[in-house]
């Protein structure tokens, strides 16, 4: 979507204006202060964003620097989220694995929106038995729990942060097809659709020019949703040992390392 | 009625096929080199296999064959309940399955009970209750619910009445006492979500005006909502109970690995570890059957309950 031209003129506003922009920014982002629910929220997201951007920015350890006399430490003013069992600091390695993790759900999202909007707009655009032949294929993977088709697909092509990433991506590409041929099923029958085509515009111009731009507002919001469930799918799977080879670690490994000491150290796991 | 259900029968049988097909797909052809994976899965060197050995093996696993002909003989052998032998183990799959399914039946279905139970009891008392704080507090609770990891939960739930209660055993799979905490782990994201939706229910069928009749007519509150409000906002829940079964499915896969218990989900966990195709397969074709067949008695059952389903007309 970004290698299209910006539609209508990005012009400077006056001094004036910006200024009564800006205010009514700081209004609603101080209406917004007064839901609690959603500031802490904002607050987490930007910690997490932080932290997969720069995690050394946000702790001074090494996240796979061990030192044998810190082992299972208690959490404490040293170490916030305390130490596991080769003494690593737990805070710097969740801070570091937030990236793999994000990276990893971030890969999943960017396949499964390239592949759910191409069978998308091509089952909605096409129409008649392709659309017919796609969408059947849709249900059908729908069908499958997204969990078990992951693992399939990861007994297929190995284990590793990107296969696992691959695997979650293909998981929820129907989600993806599904909306994204509703939204252009609606928007194809729009008079200013018909009037491009009238206009002499090629098909793939059309659909590349007034379809797609026009039905990434729920493809938008669908992405964001799963994004978060992508960042779950990731973490079981790399819990279940299919995910980062150590000593690298995201935050599923993470968990599944905490397990063994339990008893001993649940800080670890929590 | 009868060309509905068998309309929906059809229905049923491609959904399968269709599942076999994808899952045939993504683990026969995905890997480059299936007979690569398998040698190793069984336990043999690849390297050191001569080129005659290696035709050999090929065709021992059928591999030397067309594309389309080794789909048909496998799908054939499927239909008649063959999925072959495990690469690893040397037996065959439906043995190993059918050893395992018992645990795996006993945990799902005590976390559906578990969940329905808890789900519904909850959107109850949510909606009965007419202390607002507390009633936005318990509106709100669903949500939290399916947010969490269900593995992180599982090992909340341990360290709580396993290690510092003493209650449960924290792993194993001997006996009722050792099912509780894997069951109720397994149902909260499911509990959750009937409670979400029959919540909403609950609250929009409060608002309608048979409501005021019920009211005029002098029931108590109690009466209304066991009466008039719950059996209209029921009937979405029952459709959600078959959709959550493959979130059962597949959290059964990491609640089993969790705490350690010898089931089919755990079996799945092995098996990809150690990239054995065959179970893989079995397993994701199993899950799609139960799936299936829930969702199928689901809807057939609905029409029993509300007879204008099965004639509505077809929605594309």
């Amino acid at each position: 979507m970004d290698n299209l031209p910006a539609v209508g003129g990005r012009a400077v506003f006056p001094q004036r204006e910006w200024a009564e922009r800006v205010g009514h920014l700081v209004a609603r982002a101080r209406s917004l202060t007064h839901r609690p629910g959603f500031a802490l929220a904002t607050v987490f997201l930007a910690f997490v964003l932080a932290a997969a951007a720069a995690p050394t920015l946000l702790t001074h350890y090494q996240p796979y620097a061990t030192s044998p006399t810190e082992r299972l430490v208690v959490p404490g003013a040293t170490h916030l989220f305390g130490t596991d069992a080769l003494g690593r600091d737990l805070y710097a390695r969740v801070i570091h694995g937030a990236s793999l993790s994000v990276e990893a759900a971030l890969i999943a999202i960017g396949i499964a929106l390239s592949g759910g909007l191409v069978l998308g707009l091509f089952a909605g655009f096409a129409g008649g038995w392709v659309d017919a032949v796609i969408m059947r294929c849709v249900d059908v993977v729908l069908a499958l729990p997204v969990l078990l088709l992951s693992l399939a697909v990861v007994t297929a092509i190995g284990f590793g942060t990107l296969p696992v990433a691959i695997a979650v991506g293909i998981g929820i590409v129907p989600g993806f097809a599904r909306t994204t041929r509703a939204e252009v099923l609606r928007v194809r029958t729009l008079p200013y659709v018909e009037s491009a085509r009238l206009g002499g515009a090629s098909r793939t111009y059309t659909l590349m020019r007034h379809v797609l731009p026009n039905c990434r507002g729920p493809v938008a919001a669908l992405a964001i949703l799963d994004f978060g469930s992508a960042i779950l799918s990731v973490a079981s799977l790399s819990f279940l040992g299919f995910g980062a080879s150590p000593p690298a670690s995201d935050w599923g490994d993470l968990i599944a390392d905490g397990r063994d000491f339990l008893i001993t150290a649940p800080w670890v796991s929590l | 009625m009868t060309r509905y259900i068998g309309g929906r029968l059809l229905q049923a049988l491609m959904v399968l096929w269709g599942a076999y097909t994808t899952a045939y797909l993504i683990l026969y052809l995905l890997p480059g080199d299936p007979l690569s994976i398998m040698l190793n899965a069984s336990g043999v060197d690849v390297d050191s296999l001569s080129p005659a050995d290696l035709a050999r093996a090929r065709s021992f696993y059928g591999l030397d064959r067309g594309m389309l002909a080794q789909y048909f003989t496998r799908l054939w052998a499927a239909l008649h309940g063959d999925f072959g032998n495990s690469l690893n183990a040397n037996v065959s799959v439906w043995s190993l399955i059918s050893a395992r399914l018992p645990q795996t039946l006993a945990l799902g279905g005590l976390a559906i009970a578990f969940s329905l139970i808890f789900g519904i009891g909850f959107a109850w008392v949510a909606s009965y209750v007419t202390w607002l704080p507390l009633k936005s507090v318990l509106n709100r609770l669903p949500s939290l619910g399916f947010s969490i990891p269900i593995f992180w939960l599982g090992l909340v739930l341990i360290e709580i009445f396993a290690f510092r209660l003493g209650w449960f055993p924290s792993t194993g799979n001997d006996g009722f006492a050792s099912l509780v905490l894997p069951a109720a782990t397994l149902s909260v994201p499911s509990m959750a979500v009937y409670a979400q939706v029959l919540i909403r229910g609950l609250n929009e069928t409060w608002r309608e005006p048979f409501i005021a009749t019920a009211w005029a007519k002098g029931l108590t509150r109690a009466e209304i909502q066991r009466r008039h409000v719950f059996r209209n906002a029921i009937l979405p829940v029952l459709t959600l109970v078959g959709m959550q079964i493959g979130h059962t499915v597949s959290g059964a896969v990491i609640i089993e690995t969790l705490f350690a218990r010898a089931g089919v989900g755990r079996l799945v966990q092995e098996s990809v570890l150690r990239q054995d195709i065959p179970v893989v397969l079995a397993v994701v074709v199993l899950s799609a059957t139960v799936f299936v067949v829930i969702n199928l008695s689901i809807d057939l059952l609905y029409s029993l309950l509300d007879p204008r389903v099965a004639r509505a007309p077809r929605v594309t």
